[in-house]
């Protein structure tokens, strides 16, 4: 089933993704951040695809474009997860929101930019979720140091 | 007195931007919420007109930590995602590193795993229901149903050594084969759990006063769980029979019988029938398991991640030196990058993990039901009343563990 599924997503969008597998049995598609909202919505609407699982990033330094902005969706008629990524340079890190589509995006777009400082156009809410507000940097990014740290409050002495 | 603290969240509205309403501040420290979650809620008299819900005061850098950790040094971190059910967590990480690094488990281990799932996901279960039935009175309820979950604590640290976080999923197997006498005394909880949780019944089901604060309570439909993901218990409370055991079988759960159970209509009535019922069905699965569990070995005999036999690292050079470079630079994963997710307690627990071939992962981001879920909880407390909050709250059991990371 998953494989009809995969077939049938190809056929439509495999000559608009930059890269288009099939990974350890999950499809994943390269596509590029001006087509991304169209795509998932033909993914919403034409496949089935009405579930937002997740949305996250992965920092590539010294790459251009330097982020991978990776979405995972899931259709709960037939069971089959698909994965989105799309690449976004460090000078304009941003991607349209998935919010109108899905509200599972919201919090989602919301620790992403937190982590990664990818700006979500379209999404009226990234207020920090995780962090806190005034955090300055993305702790996520590779050139943040693991060890920096930012009380709110002055340790005690 | 000092200039006022910085103030860690910025509501979504202010005090008084209509009239006749109040706003008031909820946690990060209540006892109503368990973890350490703030909702900042509008109310008129006493109902919510609109709630906004701030986590994160448990973020500890899970994801960046685990940048810089070997493969199997992260399990004691996964350990503490969900506390309430680690093991879920464990195997759902292992599986996740072993089909990167294609493994296949023993027969064993794959049944012992998923047998230590189910019974994890019963003492989760037990520990939300509790919780919630005792933020409603029904303090009897709640002491049956912690001095079960003690049970299977004490059960499994003779088993794994630690009460709640147990560190005992190693990628290739496990850390140890069950000791003598271990089944016996898991058919004599599963008796006192069905003694236990019978009188649970009998005091709640039908009670009054129960009913009332729970049916028609925190309302939500399929199509709206669906939209803002909800997943695991509280998706199937609205009717949607969606669980990752059936839909995409993994570990043995192809192999077994089981129901599985939906509600009516998403309320928290319904929420709390689901995990009732929910662990009546891995009781069942539990005493299947047992019954087929295979003979053989625990752990694969693969040495790019099961450490060899004690005697055999005293007596030979190889194991000695596949014993050094496991414990000093750990397991190497081949370069890729997957998503797996294994049906948490809460909800769909995936684990995405990009490796670029090292002895660390380069990233790993984890799928958290309850970061999810508390995306959408303001649409189960807005419209309700204050005191509301807090059986809804506790029917979706939020786990600051995996929500915050």
């Amino acid at each position: 089933m998953a494989a009809a599924l995969h077939e049938r997503v190809l056929a439509r969008w495999s000559s608009a993704a930059r890269e288009a597998v099939i990974a350890h049995g999950t499809l994943v598609l390269v596509v590029d951040p001006e087509v991304l909202v169209e795509v998932v919505g033909s993914l919403k609407r034409e496949f089935g695809f009405d579930m937002l699982l997740d949305v996250t990033a992965v920092d590539w330094p010294g790459r251009e474009p330097r982020f991978d902005v990776v979405y995972h969706f899931y259709t709960t008629r037939e069971f089959v997860r698909v994965r989105i990524k799309t690449q976004v340079p460090e000078s304009a890190p941003v991607v349209g929101s998935l919010l109108p589509l899905y509200n599972a995006a919201g919090i989602a777009e919301r620790e992403c930019h937190d982590m990664y400082g990818i700006e979500f156009r379209g999404n009226p809410d990234l207020r920090p979720i995780l962090l806190y507000e005034g955090f300055v940097g993305h702790p996520l990014r590779k050139d943040y140091p693991k060890q920096l740290e930012q009380p709110l409050i002055p340790y005690r002495k | 007195m000092s200039t006022p603290l910085p103030n860690p969240i910025r509501p979504a509205f202010g005090p008084d931007e209509r009239a006749g309403t109040t706003v008031v501040s909820i946690g990060p420290s209540h006892p109503a919420t368990h973890g350490t979650v703030q909702i900042v809620a509008e109310l008129s008299g006493e109902r919510i007109l609109r709630a906004d819900v701030h986590c994160g005061y448990l973020h500890r850098g899970f994801e960046k930590e685990c940048e810089s950790h070997t493969w199997h040094n992260l399990i004691p971190y996964v350990d503490r995602l969900n506390y309430c059910s680690a093991l879920i967590n464990d195997f759902a990480y292992c599986d996740a590193v072993e089909r990167l690094m294609g493994i296949e488990i023993t027969p064993r281990c794959r049944y012992l795993r998923t047998l230590l799932a189910e019974y994890s996901r019963i003492a989760d279960h037990l520990t939300c229901t509790a919780a919630t039935l005792m933020e409603l009175g029904a303090m009897t309820a709640f002491l049956y149903l912690v001095m079960l979950r003690d049970y299977i604590y004490e059960h499994l640290a003779d088993l794994t050594g630690a009460r709640v976080t147990y560190s005992f999923g190693r990628i290739g197997g496990l850390a140890r084969d069950l000791p003598a006498g271990w089944l016996e005394r898991l058919e004599q909880i599963l008796r006192e759990y069905e003694v236990f949780v019978g009188r649970v019944h009998g005091l709640v089901d039908r009670n009054r006063i129960f009913i009332d604060r729970m049916r028609d309570v925190g309302v939500l439909c399929s199509a709206e769980a669906i939209d803002w993901g909800y997943t695991g218990p509280v998706l199937r409370s609205t009717g949607v029979p969606r669980d990752l055991r059936k839909d995409t079988p993994y570990l043995a759960y192809a192999d077994l019988e089981f129901a599985v159970p939906v509600g009516i209509k998403g309320d928290n009535y319904d929420r709390y029938f689901v995990r009732m019922r929910e662990m009546d069905e891995s009781v069942h699965m539990i005493r299947q398991l047992v019954e087929r569990l295979p003979p053989g070995p625990i752990s694969v005999d693969d040495r790019r991640c099961t450490l060899p036999d004690k005697h055999l690292v005293y007596t030979e050079i190889e194991s000695l030196i596949s014993h050094f470079k496991l414990i000093s630079e750990g397991p190497q994963v081949p370069a890729g990058e997957i998503y797996s997710a294994h049906e948490g307690a809460n909800g769909e627990l995936g684990f995405y993990i990009v490796s670029t071939g090292d002895c660390m992962p380069y990233k790993l981001h984890v799928r958290a039901p309850s970061f999810v879920h508390i995306g959408g909880i303001h649409r189960l407390l807005e419209g309700y009343q204050l005191a509301d909050l807090v059986p809804t709250f506790g029917s979706i059991n939020m786990i600051g563990g995996e929500c915050d990371r």
